[in-house]
């Protein structure tokens, strides 16, 4: 009670950390995008990757198809979106028209939504520019394409349609099902940056492959080699907004779903490419079908109350508690994993402890407060391949004990306590004797 | 009753000769009885000294007054922000609330805790001040209060001092002290209004705990030195220079002993004051057990032990009557007596039980050692030496009143003098070294000035007065053989004495008059700035006001969020706590110098890496304060290579040489280039390069610094501009959260 103003200063905030995630642009209830806008440099397009779009569609999204140098394009409207997320099927579109640049596209994703970029052979510094913001590189020579004489498709007997089947391994991304036959590519290398921790791989290219182009002779050493050559990569932002970057439009198109693959130097033959289910699969995690984690406020209290306090005290023992939700598409599920942690941290973690779970969503755990007062903070920073980054922090000050916290009598002072009476004793039989016994 | 029918008798008499002879009064009075007249001349000394005392005392307290009437009822300067909000928080939380206080908006994210870092007496003074006020149904503010404790304090201060000046000389020295330590620049400096800070209380303790100690050596009484040991408690309670008491006194006690001056009376007063003195004191948390712990404090105990070995060895004397078997004995004892001690002292300090000297009191021994060895204390401007400049601005004629009464007092020496000459000399040693200890020394300045005064005007009218007195004896009581005799040496050099005598006096009183005016120009013109309002003489001698620093912490108040953390260099932590409501990283209390070098080091570090730290500091705002626009001379750009040599002194990757050139701080084109892009140079000179701040200067010409600045394309990466004042002294930038993408 007396503590008061201190307390309701300190009073533990959600952090800025968890700001961007509920601002969340389309709601935080239900995560999935809902209306897609999708630009298209040849409307022809449409019909040539229509299982693509009606695998989306029979989703329940709502498609916008728009040439891209159409003059009213527009992501937004008084301030507001219009879109919750985008795919740019125009890699040769030199600028898109309307209000719309790389920067709104940039702002776009900031805002926390969501994109599917692809580009192709010979695609433009636009679609290069917003490429490059999301930390991918495509080869800067635009004639360059994938080659790989040994991981090609047979099928065409063209080394540059490779059977690419160096997927990245994570169920949320590429959902449970294995993707068993090879995913057919043409297109663009690309490179990621290493400075960016936010992309990565999705389709990794075989360590023979390389990027050049095809027509003519190599006359000096490629630029891209190896498995460092990307085809597929994803993106997810600080704010959750997912994106994926293709290097090959056609690895969406109606054909090379429907074309059968083997690859070379391989006995399996596919009747069906891998490309449909992994178009389908990465559809579902970009646009927040999967992999979309919820957290509820942190919640901590004193062990034996339910309030929770504003300040602690060294050495209190503590019950922590955080609600985590999954989006299965359709619905909040509770989420289960063993390796969630709380951090009790202040500069550095001096508590780190992993949560336990009841499979109903909620994760405990109790610890004691560390000898050490100062302001610190619940943590949970939960990184996990694929889905959304928590990043929950709440703050508490924690005291040293008051004045009359301490113990009242040390059993190891008792010879002082005996010693300072019988002084005062002494000293006074002393001075009655001294006095009246002269 | 004798007293009250003397006005009544004379009263008559006098109307009497008024209305028949005016010629010659003289006569008249002389005609009464000598004896009444004698109890009204100590009845009109009363009445004079408690009037003159009054006078004194209210004078004390309009004279710091300035600072309200130039600019308003104000907090000053830094650290009495932090104890005007503890005394807030002692107001409205109660005692305990505050001794408890852990404050978690300081020092983030470390915390303190201000009960146990404190020095409590301020503000329970200031607490009591206000809750008397209360139950007298005076409903003032507490900052009220807190603005008018130090001159309140002050005013109590002469009081102290006539009482002092009085024990030490006579009753007219005293008189003289209070009028001289009421407006003794070196005083008013840190007790004008608003001024609320621990010296505002702790010069009257001090001046309190010496003259009640003195009191008790010449009385030898025990309710003295009870008296003597609760000042020195109220001392302790009020301010970290109570060391200066318990090394003073020690000191005064052995060189009374060394002289031979040992007495009965010194032992009582000492040890009871000591004692007892010891022990409240370990009752301030921040104390504690110092008194028996640190280096500091050890020479009191030395002296304490060495008192009872003195009185053992006096008593043996008294037992043994054979002088030769008592010398043999004195040199066992010296010696073993000495032997104990050193081996206790050496084992307490090896084993760590007494901790070692502090570096502040090593760089008062040593005044270039905070300088070699402590960046921290060396980089605050009241921490530097004195220079004489300011010793004479601040004692002006007292300079060399100083001196002339130190001769009066070793010409009249007794146990009283020379503890006032002792802790004259010292704390005129201690205020050469440290320019804000001025203020110890001008007690004891004040007071040997008062003697060399009164001692010499006593003299000099005693001069005047029997030359007067000796025609009236004569005429009265006729002319003695004995007494014509010396009457004739006196007649024969009495037109020179008579004027030499009064040129003197005219003289005196012209000095006293000069230093009068001196005071009143320095306490209206220098120390009434609240330095949080900046005052500057326009081009038409017109008063221009600053009041950014209120308008940045105001903004921070109304726009920040309520738990956002603020960057700045730690001058500002308290205003900004304080008036600002937020969170500091670090503050004016410089108790971790790790986690100041840390602001340091990011203040002089590239923007990308000054941001990795504020990220781990999780720093909301950055606070800079810029005197480039306004000519404003004590800003960060100018404490900046403090903050290099404090940054490095923890962290060597910040190297100061590499913000230099030549051995040169500068700003302008041939700045060094870490300088030219480091954090602070950015925040301060951010758009500042399209600004034209003087008539036929270039763009970007800081007026501070009197240069063109070196880089005017300043782009921020993680920070933005968030807000600065209206004459740029404060600016206010945001500290970007990490980029989404990347």
């Amino acid at each position: 009670e007396a503590n008061m103003m201190n307390l309701s200063r300190s009073v533990a905030l959600i952090s800025l950390f968890l700001l961007p995630l509920l601002s969340f642009s389309f709601s935080v209830d239900n995560p999935t995008d809902r209306r897609v806008l999708v630009l298209l440099d040849d409307l022809s397009l449409k019909s040539s990757h229509s299982i693509f779009f009606s695998t989306l569609k029979s989703r329940g999204f709502d498609l916008d198809f728009k040439l891209a140098d159409d003059s009213k394009l527009a992501l937004q409207r008084y301030g507001q979106y219009l879109y919750d997320g985008l795919i740019i099927f125009a890699p040769s579109t030199e600028r898109f028209g309307g209000a719309l640049d790389s920067k709104s596209i940039a702002d776009f994703v900031d805002s926390g939504r969501d994109l599917i970029l692809s580009a192709d052979t010979s695609a433009s510094d636009l679609i290069r520019g917003i490429a490059l913001e999301c930390g991918v590189d495509f080869d800067e020579d635009s004639s360059a394409m994938v080659i790989d004489h040994s991981s090609f498709s047979l099928s065409d007997g063209d080394h540059t349609l490779i059977a690419a089947d160096d997927l990245v391994k994570s169920d949320v991304i590429l959902g449970k099902t294995k993707i068993e036959a090879p995913v057919l590519f043409r297109g663009v290398a690309h490179s990621l940056n290493p400075t960016n921790n936010l992309v990565l791989k999705v389709l990794s290219a075989s360590p023979s492959a390389y990027s050049a182009n095809p027509s003519s002779k190599l006359s000096s050493p490629p630029q891209l080699t190896g498995s460092a050559i990307s085809l597929v990569s994803v993106m997810q932002a600080r704010n959750n907004a997912r994106v994926v970057i293709s290097g090959s439009l056609q690895l969406f198109s109606d054909r090379l779903f429907r074309s059968g693959v083997q690859k070379a130097g391989s006995p399996n033959k596919y009747e069906k490419s891998g490309n449909e289910q992994f178009a389908t699969e990465l559809s579902k995690w970009v646009f927040h079908e999967r992999g979309h984690l919820k957290a509820g406020s942190l919640v901590h209290h004193r062990v034996g109350e339910t309030d929770e306090p504003a300040i602690y005290r060294i050495k209190d023992d503590l019950e922590f508690s955080v609600e985590i939700l999954e989006w299965s598409g359709r619905s909040w599920e509770p989420y289960v994993a063993d390796d969630l942690q709380v951090q009790f941290y202040m500069m550095s973690p001096y508590v780190l402890k992993t949560l336990s779970t009841d499979k109903k969503g909620m994760f405990h755990t109790s610890f004691k407060v560390p000898d050490v007062y100062g302001v610190f903070q619940f943590k949970v920073e939960y990184e996990k391949l694929g889905y959304t980054t928590l990043s929950l922090s709440k703050q508490i000050p924690v005291r040293p004990y008051r004045h009359n916290e301490y113990e009242r009598f040390i059993p190891t002072a008792y010879p002082y306590y005996g010693a300072c009476f019988t002084t005062m004793a002494g000293f006074f039989v002393f001075s009655f004797v001294y006095l009246y016994h002269k | 009753m004798g007293g009250k029918q003397d006005p009544t008798a004379n009263g008559s008499p006098k109307s009497e000769s008024m209305g028949a002879k005016k010629a010659s009064p003289d006569l008249l009075n002389s005609s009464f009885s000598f004896k009444s007249l004698k109890l009204k001349t100590k009845q009109q000394e009363l009445l004079l000294r408690v009037s003159i005392l009054g006078l004194v005392y209210v004078l004390a307290f309009i004279a710091r007054l300035f600072s309200v009437l130039r600019y308003e009822s104000m907090i000053h300067e830094f650290d009495p922000y932090f104890n005007y909000r503890t005394t807030l928080y002692l107001t409205e939380k109660g005692f305990y609330e505050f001794w408890n206080w852990f404050d978690s908006e300081s020092w983030y994210p470390l915390g303190r805790i201000i009960g146990g870092t404190l020095y409590p007496g301020l503000m329970v003074t200031a607490a009591l001040i206000y809750w008397t006020l209360r139950f007298l149904r005076f409903f003032v503010h507490i900052r009220e209060v807190c603005v008018l404790t130090a001159p309140f304090f002050a005013s109590n201060t002469t009081i102290v001092a006539y009482f002092f000046g009085k024990e030490i000389w006579d009753t007219g020295a005293g008189l003289v002290a209070a009028a001289l330590i009421a407006i003794c620049p070196g005083y008013i400096s840190r007790s004008v209004a608003g001024s609320y800070d621990n010296e505002a209380v702790a010069i009257f303790a001090l001046l309190l705990t010496f003259y009640l100690f003195v009191k008790a050596v010449k009385t030898g009484s025990l309710s003295w030195a009870l008296g003597s040991a609760f000042g020195y408690f109220y001392m302790v309670s009020a301010w970290g220079g109570y060391v200066f008491i318990i090394n003073l006194v020690p000191l005064y006690v052995l060189v009374l002993l060394i002289t031979g001056r040992y007495s009965m009376r010194l032992y009582v007063a000492y040890n009871c004051m000591y004692i007892l003195g010891m022990l409240l004191a370990m009752q301030i948390r921040f104390v504690g057990f110092q008194h028996v712990q640190s280096g500091e404090h050890m020479g009191a105990m030395g002296v304490f032990l060495l008192m009872q070995v003195f009185y053992f060895l006096d008593w043996v004397k008294y037992q043994l009557n054979d002088t030769k078997l008592f010398q043999t004995f004195l040199r066992i004892t010296v010696t073993s007596a000495i032997l104990v001690g050193g081996i206790a002292l050496g084992v307490g300090t090896a084993s760590g039980y007494i901790s070692p000297w502090t570096g502040r009191f090593y760089s008062l021994l040593d005044p270039t050692y905070a300088k070699d060895h402590i960046p921290i204390i060396a980089s605050v401007s009241e921490h530097q030496p004195t220079a004489w400049s300011s010793f004479m601005f601040d004692y002006h004629i007292l300079l060399f009143l100083f001196p002339a009464g130190l001769y009066f007092c070793f010409k009249r020496l007794s146990d009283a003098t020379i503890f006032i000459v002792m802790y004259g000399l010292t704390s005129l040693y201690f205020a050469g070294v440290m320019v804000r200890l001025i203020l110890v020394a001008t007690p004891a300045v004040c007071l040997i000035s008062a003697i060399a005064v009164s001692a010499t005007v006593k003299n000099l009218t005693s001069l005047l007065r029997t030359k007067q007195k000796v025609p009236q004896t004569g005429s009265t009581k006729g002319v003695g053989s004995s007494k014509s005799s010396s009457k004739v040496t006196l007649d024969q050099s009495q037109p020179f004495q008579k004027n030499g005598a009064i040129a003197l006096l005219v003289g005196v009183f012209y000095l006293l008059s000069r230093y009068a005016i001196h005071c009143t120009w320095v306490t209206s013109e220098a120390y009434s700035s609240p330095s949080i309002v900046l005052a500057a003489r326009g081009a038409h001698g017109n008063r221009i006001i600053f009041d950014d620093y209120r308008e940045a912490y105001y903004w921070l108040r109304q726009n920040t969020p309520t738990d956002a953390k603020v960057m700045s260099w730690w001058d500002y932590g308290y205003q900004i706590t304080a008036m600002g409501n937020r969170t500091v990283i670090v503050d004016n209390n410089t108790w971790n110098n790790t986690h100041i070098a840390t602001v340091g080091r990011a203040m002089s570090s590239y923007e990308d890496e000054a941001y990795d730290i504020m990220r781990s500091l999780d720093v909301n705002y950055v606070l800079v304060v810029f005197g480039g626009v306004t000519g404003y001379s004590s800003d960060d750009i100018n404490k900046f290579l403090w903050m290099v040599r404090i940054g490095g002194g923890v962290y060597p990757v910040i190297k100061e040489p590499d913000y230099l050139v030549n051995g040169e701080f500068r700003v302008d084109k041939g700045a060094s280039p870490k300088m030219l892009n480091c954090l602070m140079y950015k925040l301060c000179y951010y758009r500042f390069g399209e600004l034209v701040t003087e008539y036929g200067k270039p763009t970007g010409y800081d007026r501070a610094r009197g240069v063109e600045i070196g880089n005017k394309d300043i782009k921020l990466e993680h920070l933005e501009e968030a807000y600065t004042t209206s004459n740029w002294i404060v600016r206010i930038y945001r500290v970007k959260p990490p980029t989404n993408r990347l």
